[in-house]
């Protein structure tokens, strides 16, 4: 094999990770709350934001100011829950689609509207690694790692605890865990901080490779509602290996053309899985 | 233990329950019959909070208990089996009894709870692993009351434990509310199978079309002419 499409292969399935974080997250609300969250990425936006002021701006050290992104990203989840959509919970999903799509609009607006349109950086080189004449970025690697870390200790909480199982439960059977003692509204406040919290996790990862600007969400935000669907909207282990699907299509893709052309191409794979197998990949 | 004054109820504009009183009294086992869309279920729903009463009382232990949401009746002891088992599919039967036993003061006594669960119900002690959704009817019935009792309730209610059973597995539904109320447990089940039910509770009240049409102990219902000739087919 050319070396070189080795190091995409490498590198495809070093932004797989990224992007598993926030199929997670967003299949996670999905599957309990039963809410597409439209304006997924523009958390990872605002926590962006939030970094890049935090640390050029404030001087705050960066692992402070990542973990003061994750806690706001986690509270605006909450927030967008309580304000957004709790309200229109039991709405025809058009409305729900409807309301969230106009939070995304809003983010983006009121983003241009503060910082305007400039692209801006932390300004945080990482070196690049070099394995016998392959090249790998090092802020890939870690967000690979840290990717895969957070996917599992997702699991282990949903597998292994109280709250985790009653998790579950109410994706499985929404109007009976009050039988359980669970308290539904609690159980969406609790997912809506993880989905929140994931995307500023992937809002510190994105951080260390990416410009942030009003419209970054628009760049991967359509990227991951593919990864769902191709998973099954709600099916968490099936986004999950979607993720990973699509960024070697994305990284093959882009070694054989550009990458312009291998976005085309990942939506093209979808477009046509989607008349095969239309409720995704792993559909049970 | 458990006391309903003039409970009325409904979805929307629809009124399913009327004027709808009753007395469930410590450790007693107290049967609901009536036929299909006499309101039984919804006055199930109603006294474990999973829909609100609009009008009336209910006390438990002399507490007021009505209006409060369902986790606050499961805290407050009462337990509801509801109507076709409900399992939660994909989770595994350890993870049913788990969840049943959710509220605080049941999950510090999660491990002699379930030992307890699995001595009355063996074939869930091997079936532990198993998705609840792979279960037999019979072994699924098994788990639903299972995992009800998880939260050690005071009042366990069943909504049809036996719908759609082979005719031995009903008995084993009924010998159970025998050992649970041997271990001092209040009852009060939903059957259509009348003269089954009035074998094991002590009283029984006759809904029809949300209201209360009759009431008496097992023996006076047996012998009602009334629910011979509708609900025994004699
Ligand atoms: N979710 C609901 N929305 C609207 N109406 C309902 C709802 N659930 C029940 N009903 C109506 O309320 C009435 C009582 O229903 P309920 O389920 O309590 O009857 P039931 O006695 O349990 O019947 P069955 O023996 O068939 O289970 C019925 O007329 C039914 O159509
Ligand atoms: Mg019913």
């Amino acid at each position: 094999m050319d070396i070189y499409l080795l190091e995409a292969v490498i590198n495809g399935i070093l932004l797989g990770g990224v992007l598993a974080l926030l199929a997670l997250g967003l299949n996670l609300i999905f599957g309990v709350v039963d809410v597409i969250w439209i304006a997924y990425a523009d958390i990872v936006m605002c926590a962006m934001y939030a970094i890049y002021f935090l640390y050029t701006g404030l001087s705050v050290p960066l692992p402070l100011a990542f973990l003061i992104a994750i806690i706001g990203a986690a509270s605006l989840g909450v927030l967008v829950h309580l304000l957004i959509i709790a309200p229109v919970l039991n709405s025809a999903p058009l409305n729900q689609l409807l309301a969230t799509g106009g939070l995304l609009f809003f983010l983006q607006s009121f983003a241009t509207l503060l910082f305007g349109t400039d692209f801006r950086n932390i300004g945080v080189r990482l070196p690049v690694l070099e394995f016998a004449t392959i090249y790998v970025s090092f802020a890939r690697l870690i967000a690979f790692a840290v990717g895969l870390i957070g996917a599992i200790a997702l699991y282990g909480f949903l597998k292994w605890t109280y709250l985790g199982i009653a998790i579950r439960a109410l994706a499985q059977d929404r109007d009976i865990v009050g039988l359980m003692g669970v308290d539904p509204r609690r159980i969406y406040l609790v997912v809506s901080a993880i989905g929140g919290g994931l995307a500023g996790l992937a809002a510190c990862l994105l951080a260390l490779q990416y410009d942030v600007h009003p419209f970054i969400g628009n760049t991967f935000g359509p990227v991951i509602f593919m990864i769902c669907v191709l998973g099954g909207l709600g099916n968490m282990i099936g986004g999950f290996v979607a993720s990973f699907i699509i960024s070697q299509i994305i990284a093959i893709g882009g070694y054989y053309s550009s990458t312009e052309l291998s976005y085309v191409l990942a939506f093209t794979f979808f477009i046509v899985l989607m008349f095969i197998r239309p409720r995704g990949l792993f559909a049970r | 233990m458990l006391s309903l004054a003039a409970v009325s109820a409904g979805y929307g504009s629809f009124q399913a329950l009327f004027d709808v009183s009753l007395e469930v009294a410590q450790g007693e086992a107290v049967g609901i019959i009536g036929p299909n869309g006499a309101g039984k279920t919804t006055l199930m729903r109603v006294i474990s909070g999973l829909i609100p009463m609009r009008e009336g009382a209910m006390t438990l232990e002399g507490r007021s208990v009505g209006g409060l949401p369902a986790h606050r009746m499961v805290e407050a002891g009462i337990a509801h089996v509801p109507e076709n088992r409900r399992l939660f599919p994909r989770l595994s039967v350890e993870e049913n009894l788990r969840i049943g036993a959710f509220i605080p003061q049941a999950r510090a006594h999660f491990a002699e709870r379930l030992d307890w669960v699995f001595s009355l119900f063996p074939r869930l002690e091997e079936r532990r692993g198993q998705l609840a959704g792979t279960l037999s009817g019979g072994e699924q019935q098994m788990c639903a009351i299972a995992r009800a009792l998880m939260s050690k309730p005071k009042v366990l209610l069943m909504d049809e434990p036996s719908a759609g059973l082979a005719p031995l597995v009903v008995q084993q539904v009924f010998d159970l509310v025998h050992k649970i109320r041997a271990e001092g447990l209040t009852v009060l089940i939903v059957e259509q199978n009348v003269q089954q039910v009035l074998e094991v509770v002590d009283r029984a009240y006759l809904l029809e079309v949300g209201a209360i049409k009759l009431a008496g102990s097992s023996a006076e219902l047996k012998d009602n002419s009334f629910i011979r000739q509708s609900y025994m087919g004699l």
